[in-house]
């Protein structure tokens, strides 16, 4: 079947009234999380992953494609409204938004945010549908030390080759890994650095460390630090439509944020804010009136969201046709995979195809109704930013911890729970990234069992890395990888020059 | 950038430390394994892999702690962190001796709130105890994911 037949079939799932529910109930928790701040699409999933355990698997993870998308979209009216960016990724978007919103011009802001959104997303998207299926025919000819390699430019490029330090992502990353050993070896039966508690030869659970790191993190770092924020909300004021002037400055940054975009997001180099910033410098430069970038030009806004929403779109390609997630909101969308004992890659492609193309199918159909939901209803979401930060924060760990003990409600599982929250508050504190140590756990123990059935056919001879040709070129491109940084730390000053 | 201090930063010294303690835990739990695999590597391998990395990471970290290249913090205020944990310690010993979920969300919430400025306690511990209360019953009937009872939630 070619791609459009295997397309089309995945439509008639996706519009299936529980699937477009389902879609729908995404798009709105993950447009409402993306608006609040200290709330993430990540931290999302966790909690919904132990509520969503007896639901249909094909219909939760159309709901969490929903979220990671709704999340996207919500996160720019909170970067343009009150210059407190909801999630990393809306940085870029803060920097000339919030200026636009101050100057009056709030409305064409969100909808430069929104359409350009729609359109990277739905291209990005497209993108999705015909390199997948392309990538699933190079991946079946990987071998155990084939993907055990490609495991590895995964844990370089997320934590050492893009952020501000390699030493730091590195150490993020390893502390993922130290985590993902707890627990029975699969092959021996030995329990690896349980301590003799029970509770953990079971391992760690992701969604404790999620929640833990995200939500309690979080919760701490924002409550020690509220002598230095001062928040102010703006109003909608104007008309919501865009002129004619801001269509014509606004189209080619969403194609060229959907170019920075769906590339890097596809390729495993980590999350959203490369993009964002590599989009907002090309448009500073690029720009007709350079002089009104920081003071609100609309091409700052239209640039980045586009590129945002596209690498949204790209981190699925590895997740889906791999199994590898590249963002912490991608891993936590494979545990969500592995609650329903569904492995990403090609083998899912062949065993379940309604449920991988019904997928894919519905983020078209989520990306539609986020544009809907986005433009005419923004003075909805608005509302939610009135909510008082201390209930929300307050409610935030309620129902981070209902999820803890919905699942398990023991003292240990509980205990772990705020002890992760206090090593997240202290990574926030120390500058340390989070999604490393999502990745490293999700993905060490794969990596580990990857690397042992290769050595297992090899007979114990490590050299099989070296001599299988695709293995051996991805090892040399993480070895590359890990170098680089370290010889141009560049990026870092650029940041800096951004702000 | 230039604001950095250019001097050793202790609370990197610390980050150290505690990173070659945790290498040195993961060497020691792998050299407590006893079964290895007949072909190939066995479960000792990647803790061995992960503990040597630990250990590097430890001394990468003292390096920048020593040239003071951390990054610059503000002012943390302890008062709302200790409101937060103490919060989630009554919560925790709640469901351990059998106090119920309702009333731990109650206490749980309104902490929070009290970390986060707000001043009105009896207000948020009724607003926590009905957010308690609903997803006690929502979860309890409509999900059917049975939550810790204490006595109050038996009555339900």
């Amino acid at each position: 079947m070619d791609t459009f037949a295997l397309l089309a079939h995945g439509l008639a799932v996706a519009v299936q009234p529980m699937n477009l529910l389902f879609a729908l109930v995404g798009v709105l928790l993950g447009t409402a999380v993306g608006v609040l701040p200290g709330i993430g699409p990540a931290l999302t999933v966790a909690l919904l992953l132990p509520i969503t355990y007896k639901l249909d698997p094909g219909g939760s993870l159309i709901m969490f494609a929903g979220i990671y998308y709704g999340g996207m979209y919500g996160g720019s009216t909170t970067a343009i409204l009150i210059n407190t960016p909801g999630e990393s990724a809306s940085m870029a978007t803060a920097l000339e938004g919030n200026k636009m919103a101050k100057a009056g011009r709030g409305g064409p802001a969100l909808a430069t945010a929104a359409i350009g959104s729609f359109v990277a997303g739905t291209i990005a998207t497209l993108g999705l549908t015909f390199l997948a299926p392309w990538l699933v025919d190079v991946a079946v000819k990987f071998g155990p030390e084939d993907y055990f390699a490609l495991m590895c430019v995964a844990f370089i490029t997320v934590s050492a080759t893009f952020g501000d330090s390699p030493v730091r992502g590195l150490t993020s990353l390893f502390i993922g890994l130290a985590l993902g050993l707890v627990g029975i070896d699969r092959l021996t039966g030995q329990a690896r650095l349980a301590f003799g508690v029970p509770e953990l030869l079971d391992g760690v659970e992701v969604t404790t460390l999620a929640v833990g790191l995200f939500a309690v993190g979080e919760a701490l770092y924002v409550a020690s630090r509220l002598h230095h924020t001062t928040e102010t909300l703006e109003a909608v004021r104007g008309s919501l439509w865009m002129t004619k002037e801001d269509w014509k400055r606004s189209w080619k940054p969403w194609l060229r944020g959907t170019a920075f975009g769906f590339p890097i997001g596809a390729l495993p180099a980590g999350g959203a804010e490369i993009p964002t910033f590599l989009s907002y410098s090309t448009e500073r430069r690029l720009a007709k009136h350079p002089e009104e970038f920081g003071h609100g030009a609309i091409e700052g806004v239209a640039g980045p969201e586009a590129a945002n929403n596209a690498s949204a779109a790209g981190t699925l390609v590895p997740l889906l046709t791999l199994g590898l997630p590249t963002s912490a909101t991608a891993a936590m969308m494979l545990a969500g995979f592995q609650q329903y004992g569904l492995n990403p890659g090609p083998l899912l492609f062949a065993e379940k195809p309604d449920l991988v193309w019904g997928l894919i199918a519905s983020l078209f159909i989520a990306n539609t109704m986020l544009l809907v939901l986005n433009l005419p209803l923004v003075g909805l979401w608005v509302r939610l930013l009135r909510i008082p930060q201390p209930w929300l924060y307050a409610g935030i760990l309620v129902f981070a911890t209902m999820g803890t003990i919905a699942a398990k409600p023991s003292v240990v599982e509980l205990s772990m729970l705020v002890g992760f929250g206090v090593l997240g508050f202290l990574m926030r504190r120390f500058d340390f990234p989070i999604a490393p140590v999502i990745v490293g756990l999700i993905l060490g123990p794969i990596a580990e069992s990857q690397l042992r059935r290769a050595l297992s056919i090899s007979l114990g001879d490590p050299m099989v890395l070296l001599q299988s040709p695709i293995s051996a070129t991805l090892l040399a491109i993480a070895l590359l990888a890990l170098i680089l940084p370290f010889a141009m730390q560049g990026l870092a000053r650029f940041k800096a020059d951004a702000d | 950038m230039d604001t950095r201090a250019r001097r050793a930063d202790p609370a990197g010294i610390v980050i150290a430390g505690l990173l070659l303690v945790v290498a040195g835990v993961i060497w020691w739990d792998a050299n407590s394994l006893q079964l290895t695999s007949t072909y190939g590597v066995g479960p000792k391998m990647m803790p061995i892999v992960i503990g040597i990395g630990i250990a590097i990471l430890a001394v990468a970290n003292l390096v920048l702690a020593l040239r003071g290249d951390l990054p610059k913090r503000d002012s943390t205020a302890l008062g709302p962190i200790v409101l937060i944990l103490g919060g989630f310690a009554i919560l925790i010993a709640l469901i351990a001796f059998g106090g119920g979920f309702i009333p731990a969300t109650a206490i749980l919430f309104a902490a929070t709130a009290t970390a986060f400025g707000r001043r009105a306690i009896f207000t948020d511990l009724a607003i926590g105890f009905a957010i308690g209360l609903v997803t006690f019953l929502l979860f309890d009937k409509l999900l059917s994911l049975s939550l810790p009872a204490g006595p109050l939630e038996r009555l339900l």
